[in-house]
C-alpha cells in the first residue's frame, strides 16, 4: 500500500474517517442553467478563510491603542517583509467578501432557495451577512486614520438615534460618550474575538444545514424535472464540483494578489480627534446606500425626526429580510410576489443609492 | 462517453495534467508560503510606535551641540547643553514653518528665515514666531537617547 | 453707641450702605448733554450717542468739553457760552497741540493707561506732516485724520482706522488721491503698489500682524520716508540675514557711492513683489542687468548664481515627482519626503545667500541641497524598483496560479470526458 493509504487507514481506525466521508461522497449539486450561482456561497467562505489567515498574520504586528495603531499599520506596510501584501489582501478581501455575501444572498432570494425546509439556512445566512457588515465596520476603524475615525463617529452617532435604547447602544459601541482609544480597543475585541466566534458558530450551522438538506433547485427547474424526471441532472460534489470550486477559488487568489500589488490599500493620515471633520465624509461603499438615504430624508417627517424614521425603516427592513422565508412559505402566490418584488426593489435601491452616494457631493 | 484510457496520446496527456496540476499547485503554494514565512521574521528596525523615537546614541553630541532628527513626519531638534542636560523640541518654526537651529554662541534656538528666537524650553522670546515650540521628553535607555511626546498631549 | 436693632434711631444706619451702593452708579453717570442736541443736527454738527459710545475717550469718562470746552451738564445754549470756556470747532492747525496737551503729559496719561506712549506730539513735529503744518499747510494729516474724531477707537480695536490691517487704507485716503496730492511733488501710486506686494499678502491675506504696513517703515506719528542711505536699516529689522550679507557684499559700497537706496534699488519700496529666481542673472526679469553688462565680473557671477539656483530647484522638483509617483503606487516614502524638505531649506538659504553677491556662498548652499536631493532621488528610485519587484512577483505567482487552474480544468475534463 502506498504511504498515503497507510496514513489514511491509521486515521480511519481512530477517527472513523470512512464513516464521516460517506455522506460527503454522496453529496450532489443539481445541474441546470443557473448552477453557476452555486459558486457564490463557497467563494464567500473562501474569502472568510483568507481573512482569518491574513488577520492572524496582521495580529502579530498590529497594536490596538490610539497612540500606536496607525504607526503599527504603517510599520506593517513599510518595514515588515511582505507586510504590504498581507495588509492589502486583507483590506481587498474584506470588500470582496461583503460583495460576495450580498450577491449570494440575492441569488438565493431570486432562486427562492429559502423555501421550506431551508428557512433556518436563510436565517443563519442573514445573521452571517450582518456579522460581515459588523466585521467591516469594526475593522475599518483599526488603522486609526482620519477617514476611519470620522466614519466611525458618524456611524455610531446614527446608532445613538435609535429610540429609547439608542444612547445605550452608542455608548456600548463607543466604550464611552465619544470615539476614543477606548472605542478602538473595543472594536478590536469585537473584530478579532466576538465576531469571529459568532461567525464560526453560524457558519458551522449554515454548512451543516446545507449538508443535511442538500442544495436547493430553483422552482422553474424543479417543475421541469418533476414533469420529466429523465432531464434531471446532477453533479457529484467530490470531486467534480469541488474541482470547479477550486478553480474559482484559485482565480480569486490571483485577483486578490493582483489587486494588492497594483492597487495597494492606502493608509491616509493619523486620526486627530481635535481636528475638524474633513469635508465629504462617507462610510465605506457597503453602508453608503443607508447613509445616502438618511441624508435624503427630510429632517422632520410629520412629527417624527427624519433620522429616527430612517433608522426605524432600515431596522424593520432588516427584520423583515430575516423573516422572508416565512412570508413566502409556498402556500400563497401573493407571498412569492411580495418577496420577489421586495428583492427587485431592494437590489435596485441599493445599487442606485450607492452610485448616487459616490456621484453626489 | 469516450474512455480516456483508450486515447492514443493518453500517457502524455496524463503526464501533462499531472505536471501542470502538481507543479502549478506546488509552485503557487510556494509563492504563497514564501511571503508568509518572510513576514513572520521580525524586521531589524523595531516598531516603537508613533510617540517615541531613538534620536541618537550617547556620545553623538558634544556639550553645547545639537542635531536634527526625524520624529514622526516632522523634524525635531536635540540639544545637549554645556552642563549635560538634554532638550528635545519640535524643529518646525511656529512662524512660517522653516526648520530652526540651535545657536551655540547664543545658547538659544534661532530661525534663519525671519530671525525668530526661542529659549531652550521652546518659548518664543523674540521675532515673529507667535507660539512656543512643542517640547518633547528625553530619557536615556542604556546608551540610546529616546525622545517621546509629552504624556497627555 | 448702642447699635442693636432694638434701638430704632440707628436702624437707618443699616440702610446707608445700600443707599451709597445705589448712589454710586448714578453719581458716576457722566452727564454729557451735548449729544442730546447734536445727535439730531445735520453734518458737520452731527454726533450721535452711538458714535460717541465707540469713542475711547467717552469710554474713559471724558465728555465733549474735554476738547471743546463748554458746560456739558447744561441742556441749553448756555452750554456753549464763552463763560463756560467753549472753544467751538478746533482749527486743524490747533489739533496736534490740543491732543498733545493730554497725550504728551506723562503724569496725566498715567492715570488712564500707564503703558501708552506720550511722545506722539514730539514725534509729529519731526514728521513731514508736522513740518508742513508748521509752515501753514492745513491739507496735511493731523491727529484726527488718521485716528478719527468723535468715534475714535483704541488702536487694538479691529475696526479702528489705525489697526494694523487698516493703516494702508487710511494713509491712502490722501496719498492715493491724485487730485488732493496735486500740489505735492510725490507719487500717488504707493497704495496701489503696496496692494500688489508680498507684505500686503502677508499682512492682509495671511493675517500675519508682524508683516509691515506704511507705518512700519515710515513711522506713524513721525512719518517720513527713510533716507536713501538708511533704507536698508529699516528693512534689516526683519530681514536680518539678508542685511548682514549685504553689508559684507561689494554692493554696499557701490550703492552708497552711487547714492542708490540699498535694498530698494532692486526690490522696490512699496510694490515689493515676492522675489523669484528670475530676478537673478541675465534674463528679462533680472535686477542685475540694470547695472551689469555682458563681460563684467558681476554679470557672469549673476548668471552662474541663477543657473545654480535653477539646478537645485529642478533637482528638488524631479525628486518630488519621483516620490509622488512612488507614493501613488502605494510605497511609503515619508522619510525621503522629510529629507526633501531639508533640500528645500537649502534652496531658501541659497536664495538668501545671494545677498552677499558672490558666487561662493550660494554655490555652497546649492551643493548642500543637491547632496540631499541625490539621496531622496535614490530613495524614490528604490521605491519604484520595489514597485517593479512586486509586479514581477505578482506576474510570477499569476503564472503558477493559471498553471494550476489549467491543470484543474484538464483534470476535470479527464475525469468527466471532453463533453462535460
Amino acid at each position: 500500500m502506498s504511504v498515503l493509504a497507510h496514513i489514511r487507514g491509521w486515521l480511519d481506525e481512530r477517527f472513523g474517517l470512512q464513516q464521516l466521508a460517506e455522506p460527503l461522497k454522496k453529496k450532489a449539486v443539481p445541474l441546470h442553467k443557473l448552477s453557476y450561482w452555486y459558486f457564490f456561497g463557497g467563494i464567500t467562505l473562501f474569502l472568510f478563510g483568507i481573512q482569518v489567515c491574513t488577520g492572524i498574520l496582521l495580529l502579530l504586528y498590529y497594536r490596538p491603542s490610539a497612540g500606536e495603531a496607525f504607526e503599527s499599520v504603517q510599520y506593517i506596510m513599510t518595514r515588515v517583509q511582505f507586510g504590504w501584501l498581507v495588509r492589502s489582501i486583507h483590506s481587498w478581501a474584506a470588500n470582496l467578501m461583503i460583495l460576495m455575501v450580498f450577491l449570494h444572498m440575492f441569488s438565493v432570494l431570486f432562486l427562492r432557495a429559502y423555501r421550506k425546509p431551508r428557512e433556518l439556512t436563510w436565517v443563519s445566512g442573514m445573521i452571517l451577512l450582518f456579522l460581515a457588515l459588523g466585521f467591516g465596520f469594526s475593522g475599518y476603524l483599526l488603522p486609526w486614520n482620519t477617514l476611519a475615525f470620522f466614519a466611525t463617529k458618524v456611524g455610531t452617532e446614527i446608532t445613538g438615534q435609535v429610540p429609547f435604547i439608542g444612547h445605550e447602544m452608542m455608548t456600548f459601541l463607543r466604550g464611552g460618550e465619544d470615539v476614543t482609544g477606548a472605542t478602538l480597543t473595543r472594536f478590536f475585541g469585537f473584530h478579532v474575538a466576538v465576531l469571529p466566534g459568532l461567525a464560526t458558530l453560524l457558519i458551522l450551522i449554515h454548512l451543516a444545514l446545507v449538508q443535511k438538506l442538500g442544495i436547493s433547485v430553483p422552482p422553474s427547474v424543479e417543475k421541469q424535472w418533476q414533469e420529466k424526471p429523465e432531464t434531471a441532472r446532477q453533479m457529484k460534489f467530490f470531486p467534480n464540483f469541488f474541482l470547479r470550486e477550486a478553480m474559482a477559488w484559485y482565480l480569486a487568489l490571483g485577483v486578490l494578489g493582483a489587486l494588492a500589488a497594483i492597487y495597494p490599500w492606502g493608509l491616509g493620515t493619523k486620526a486627530d480627534p481635535f481636528a475638524p471633520a474633513p469635508a465629504g465624509i462617507k462610510p465605506e461603499w457597503y453602508f453608503l446606500f443607508m447613509f445616502q438615504t438618511l441624508k435624503l430624508i427630510p429632517s422632520k417627517v410629520v412629527f417624527i425626526d427624519g433620522e429616527v424614521l430612517g433608522i426605524l425603516l432600515f431596522g424593520l427592513a432588516g427584520a423583515a429580510w430575516i423573516l422572508l422565508p416565512f412570508l413566502d412559505n409556498g402556500t400563497r402566490r401573493i407571498g412569492r410576489k411580495i418577496v420577489l418584488g421586495a428583492g427587485v426593489f431592494a437590489l435596485s435601491y441599493i445599487v442606485a443609492l450607492t452610485v448616487y452616494g459616490y456621484v453626489a457631493k | 462517453m469516450d474512455n480516456p484510457d483508450s486515447h492514443p496520446h493518453k500517457p502524455q496527456r496524463r503526464r501533462i495534467v499531472e505536471i501542470l496540476l502538481g507543479g502549478g499547485l506546488f509552485a503557487s503554494v510556494a509563492s504563497f508560503l514564501y511571503p508568509v514565512l518572510r513576514y513572520l521574521v521580525p524586521p531589524a528596525v523595531p516598531n516603537l510606535g508613533g510617540d517615541e523615537v531613538v534620536a541618537g546614541k550617547v556620545g553623538d553630541l558634544k556639550p553645547n551641540g545639537s542635531k536634527i532628527f526625524r520624529f514622526g513626519t516632522r523634524p525635531a531638534l536635540l540639544i545637549l547643553t554645556a552642563d549635560g542636560e538634554y532638550h528635545a523640541l519640535s524643529a518646525v518654526c511656529t512662524h512660517l514653518g522653516c526648520t530652526v537651529q540651535y545657536r551655540p554662541d547664543l545658547h538659544e534656538i534661532w530661525c534663519a528665515c525671519h530671525n525668530g528666537m526661542y529659549d531652550l524650553k521652546g518659548r518664543n522670546v523674540s521675532g515673529p514666531p507667535p507660539r512656543p515650540l512643542d517640547q518633547f521628553q528625553v530619557h536615556l535607555r542604556g546608551d540610546e537617547i529616546v525622545v517621546s511626546r509629552t504624556r497627555g498631549a | 453707641m448702642d447699635m442693636s436693632p432694638s434701638n430704632a434711631r440707628f436702624r437707618w444706619l443699616f440702610l446707608l450702605p445700600a443707599i451709597l451702593w445705589l448712589a454710586g452708579p448714578v453719581c458716576a453717570q457722566v452727564v454729557n448733554n451735548c449729544v442730546v442736541c447734536h445727535s439730531a443736527l445735520d453734518p458737520p454738527y452731527k454726533v450721535t450717542e452711538e458714535q460717541f459710545a465707540h469713542d475711547i475717550h467717552s469710554q474713559k469718562g471724558l465728555t465733549c468739553a474735554a476738547c471743546h470746552g463748554g458746560d456739558p451738564t447744561k441742556a441749553d445754549m448756555d452750554a456753549m457760552s464763552k463763560s463756560a470756556g467753549f472753544r467751538g470747532k478746533i482749527t486743524r492747525s490747533q489739533i496736534p497741540s490740543l491732543c498733545g496737551g493730554c497725550h504728551g503729559d506723562a503724569a496725566f496719561m498715567r492715570k488712564y493707561n500707564p503703558s501708552l506712549r506720550t511722545d506722539q506730539l514730539s514725534q509729529y513735529v519731526t514728521s513731514v506732516h508736522g513740518k508742513l503744518l508748521a509752515k501753514g499747510d492745513t491739507k496735511v494729516a493731523v491727529c484726527i485724520d488718521c485716528h478719527g474724531v468723535h468715534d475714535l477707537r483704541a488702536v487694538n480695536d479691529a475696526q479702528s482706522s489705525v489697526y494694523p490691517l487698516n493703516i494702508a487704507k487710511t494713509c491712502s485716503r490722501c496719498h492715493a488721491d491724485a487730485e488732493y496730492m496735486k500740489s505735492y511733488s510725490i507719487p500717488t501710486d504707493q497704495f496701489a503698489k503696496y496692494n500688489t506686494s508680498v507684505h500686503h499678502d502677508a499682512l492682509v491675506v495671511r493675517g500675519d500682524l508682524s508683516a509691515p504696513t506704511c507705518t512700519t517703515c515710515h513711522g506713524n506719528h513721525g512719518a517720513a520716508p527713510p533716507g536713501v542711505s538708511t533704507v536698508q536699516n529699516v528693512c534689516s529689522n526683519c530681514h536680518v540675514f539678508q542685511a548682514q550679507l549685504y553689508e559684507k557684499s561689494p554692493h554696499r559700497k557701490a550703492f552708497q557711492d552711487a547714492g542708490l537706496p540699498g535694498c530698494v534699488t532692486c526690490h522696490g519700496n512699496h510694490g515689493v513683489l515676492h522675489p523669484t529666481d528670475e530676478n537673478i542673472g541675465a534674463g528679462p526679469k533680472a535686477f542685475c542687468t540694470q547695472c551689469h553688462v555682458s563681460g563684467d565680473a558681476g554679470y557672469s557671477a549673476a548668471e552662474k548664481m541663477h543657473d545654480s539656483l535653477r539646478q537645485l530647484e529642478a533637482s528638488i522638483k524631479s525628486s518630488d515627482q519621483l516620490l509622488q509617483k512612488a507614493e501613488s503606487s502605494g510605497m511609503e516614502v515619508s522619510e525621503a519626503r522629510l529629507e526633501l524638505d531639508q533640500a528645500r531649506d537649502s534652496l531658501t538659504k541659497a536664495r538668501v545667500s545671494v545677498h552677499v553677491f558672490q558666487l561662493g556662498p550660494v554655490e555652497q548652499d546649492v551643493q548642500t541641497g543637491l547632496k540631499v536631493t541625490e539621496k531622496t532621488t535614490k530613495a524614490g528610485k528604490d521605491a519604484l524598483a520595489e514597485r517593479e519587484f512586486r509586479r514581477k512577483g505578482l506576474a510570477l505567482s499569476l503564472v503558477f496560479i493559471f498553471a494550476t487552474v489549467l491543470g484543474l480544468y484538464l483534470l476535470i475534463r479527464r475525469i468527466e470526458g471532453p463533453s462535460h
